[in-house]
């Protein structure tokens, strides 16, 4: 059907624009080819081949509904403008094509899955935009600012490019802080045996050393035997499952299992971050043909849960101001713990006041899926698409909400985006912040 | 025009059900196989009490929470798929014609309710067609084939109930009705109709994925 015009304003990007320069309609054809006849099968057959165009996805977009509901940015708007077409012209498209495909995949859909439940079939549009940016990886038109995380990842087997002594040096220096205030802590290096491996996030050492600090406080307190490693495979983020390199994340995600396994420890504990445990318990594992990972991993809020319901931390005064509570997608809609986090909210705080929709149904904060990661060419498009959250917290904080909990780093990185611009002069925090804040030490 | 006819109603409805019953069971068979080949985890996630649980709530109306927030279209949703199955199935007319070549014969629906239901599916059509075109979420995803399909769906509808009430050149339209009904069984398997053999599959496996492994609702 005709179409009008729907999007405005052409962003400009080193990694798409440079990458489309390099390429030629043969090349895209032979990729596309490759990629769909390799790496694809039933799965985007029928879910191409069901879907019935009724649009009935629209709605669980934030996307769709902060731009004022411009179908180009439903989730099957997204798919038409980029699967469809690839599948109709056999991959014969231009490189101005791939580009705006990218640029839908990588930038305006943050694979959050909410779809998927407002699909009457289950379409998993996610995986859908997941394949487009496989297929954009091999033609090597990525994002400049993710895909400088993916070089890091490749090189270092960490996000950040933290260098060997570098990692080492943060703990030891977070140690030391900490001791200040508790004098018998430590942070337990290269532990065999220890109950818990403890891993985190490229950025945390980089940028947000305190938390290292705040969980130490907290595994201290509550007497777990914890360890971290003091080789590569501490890191357990994975920017690399989200740019389409599906090897390195394979990769990065073996280094993290074989780190906890040379520990011969009994579990992974991870902190607050959301995509590290989609890419641990969901994506990475499976690539390396694990059902399930093979060592039971945790995320942070079950394992807070955990030691609150065993009584191992005491709360010396709860915190007072008034706060609600963010589901972050990667483990709600990925792991269903949104009970166990209003667990130890209620435990922490004196009120939670919920955002609705609430738990499976929340909104994505839009930073997810490596949105976030491919920088500021991007920021615009993704806080003024994400108005839905910014009127979700607004009337949380008009029913008293003063703190925003985000248990996730994207979620804290594109909350903390909404929050300025729109200007709801919200504080915002970790659980783990509060924990550390009001817990007996 | 006799000969036309006994065509038709003879050798291809034989045909039309053949390719209907093989033609699903084709598509079916080769994506399992095409799944085992190329997305094996489909079978190692795909988990029955799950699946079950997730169709439950879609087979429901008004089990989703999108159910809830699109009344209309889940009324008119439900309804439509209902007769859309129901009356070609219970139809006393067709229950005769099963009688006359099978002697085979089950229960049917009074003229007067299969009437009702009959327009029940004509006027959801003209809901879908009407929403295809002036919503522009779902105008924005619909192609020609979606208005071929659709016609499809009503062609059978529309010239049964001409037929039944004999109307003008309501002989003719007999002609046309056994047609489209065909046309129909055919393109189940090969269109986007193939959605009816393709869901319990698709939502199953989404209510797998979230029930099994992520521990949460889909619906
Ligand atoms: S952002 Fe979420 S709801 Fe929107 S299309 Fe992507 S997965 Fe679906
Ligand atoms: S993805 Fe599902 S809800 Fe969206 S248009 Fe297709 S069938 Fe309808």
């Amino acid at each position: 059907m005709a179409e009008p015009a729907l999007k405005t304003g052409e962003i400009f990007d080193e990694g798409l624009d440079k990458g489309i320069a390099k390429l030629t309609p043969e090349k895209i054809e032979q990729v596309v080819s490759s990629v769909l006849a390799n790496e694809t099968g039933a799965r985007l057959r029928v879910y191409t081949d069901t879907c019935v165009h009724c649009g009935l996805c629209s709605e669980a977009c934030h996307f769709y509904l902060s731009n004022d509901n411009n179908p180009a940015f439903s989730p099957a708007g997204k798919v038409k403008q980029t699967l469809w077409e690839i599948l109709k012209k056999k991959g014969r498209v231009s490189p101005e094509f791939i580009k705006h495909a990218a640029e839908i995949a990588y930038t305006e859909c943050n694979l959050c899955r909410r779809c998927s439940m407002y699909c009457p079939f289950g379409i998993d549009i996610a995986y859908l935009m997941l394949v487009i940016r496989r297929i954009c990886h091999k033609l090597g038109v990525t994002p400049q600012y993710i895909q400088t995380t993916a070089h890091s990842h490749a090189a270092t087997l960490n996000q950040m490019w933290v260098k060997d002594d570098e990692w080492i040096d943060t703990l030891m220096w977070q140690e030391e802080e900490a001791q200040d205030e508790i004098s018998d802590l430590r942070i337990p290096l290269e532990k065999e045996g220890a109950d818990v491996f403890y891993s985190v996030i490229g950025p945390e050492p980089k940028f947000r050393a305190q938390l290292i600090y705040q969980a130490a406080v907290i595994m201290n307190g509550a007497g777990v035997d914890w360890t971290m490693p003091a080789t590569p495979g501490w890191d357990n983020s994975d920017m690399c499952m989200y740019t389409g390199d599906n090897e390195v994340m394979g990769r990065l995600k073996r280094a993290h299992f074989e780190a906890a396994m040379r520990l011969k420890v009994k579990r992974i504990v991870m902190g607050e971050c959301g995509h590290a445990f989609r890419s641990v318990y969901d994506m990475g594992n499976r690539w390396l043909t694990w059902k399930m990972p093979p060592i039971p991993v945790i995320h942070a809020l079950e394992f807070y849960h955990d030691i609150f319901k065993e009584g191992k931390i005491k709360i010396a005064r709860k915190y007072d101001q008034p706060v609600t509570l963010h589901d972050p997608c990667n483990v709600v809609r990925g792991r269903g713990l949104h009970e166990m986090s209003r667990y130890v909210v209620n435990q922490t705080c004196e009120k939670l006041i919920e955002m609705e929709p609430n738990r499976e149904h929340n909104f994505c904060c839009s930073a997810g899926g490596g949105v976030i990661n491919c920088g500021p060419p991007f920021k615009n498009k993704r806080v003024e698409g994400n108005r839905t959250k910014a009127e979700q917290l607004f009337v949380a904080k008009a029913k008293g909400a003063k703190t925003v909990i985000a248990p996730c780093h994207n979620c804290h990185g594109g909350l903390e985006d909404i929050i300025h611009h729109y200007g709801l002069n919200m504080e915002l925090k970790f659980l783990g912040d509060i924990i550390y804040e009001c817990m007996e030490k | 025009m006799h000969g036309f006819y006994d065509f038709v109603s003879g050798p291809l409805v034989w045909i039309s059900f053949i390719l209907f019953i093989c033609g699903s069971l084709y598509r079916l068979i080769t994506m399992a196989v095409l799944a085992k080949e190329k997305d094996p985890m489909v079978y190692a996630y795909m988990d029955f009490y799950y699946a079950i649980r997730s169709i439950f709530h879609w087979i429901i109306p008004f089990g989703s929470v999108n159910m809830r927030r699109q009344p209309a279209m889940t009324i008119v949703t439900f309804a439509f798929h209902i007769c859309l199955i129901c009356v070609p199935l219970f139809l006393f007319a067709h229950v005769i014609l099963w009688k006359e070549s099978w002697n085979i014969s089950w229960w049917f629906l009074s003229d007067g309710a299969a009437d009702i239901m009959t327009m029940i599916v004509i006027g959801s059509c003209i809901f879908f067609l009407v929403r295809r075109l002036t919503r522009p979420e779902v105008r924005y995803l619909t192609s020609y084939s979606d208005f071929i399909t659709l016609a499809i769906v009503a062609a059978p509808f529309i010239t049964g109930f001409w037929v039944y009430h004999q109307w003008i050149g309501y002989k003719i339209m007999l002609i046309f009705h056994i047609l489209s009904g065909e046309i129909m069984l055919v393109a189940i398997p090969f269109t986007r109709l193939s959605h009816m053999i393709f869901f319990p599959f698709t939502r199953g496996y989404m209510g797998s994925e979230f029930g099994a492994v992520k521990n949460a609702r889909d619906w």
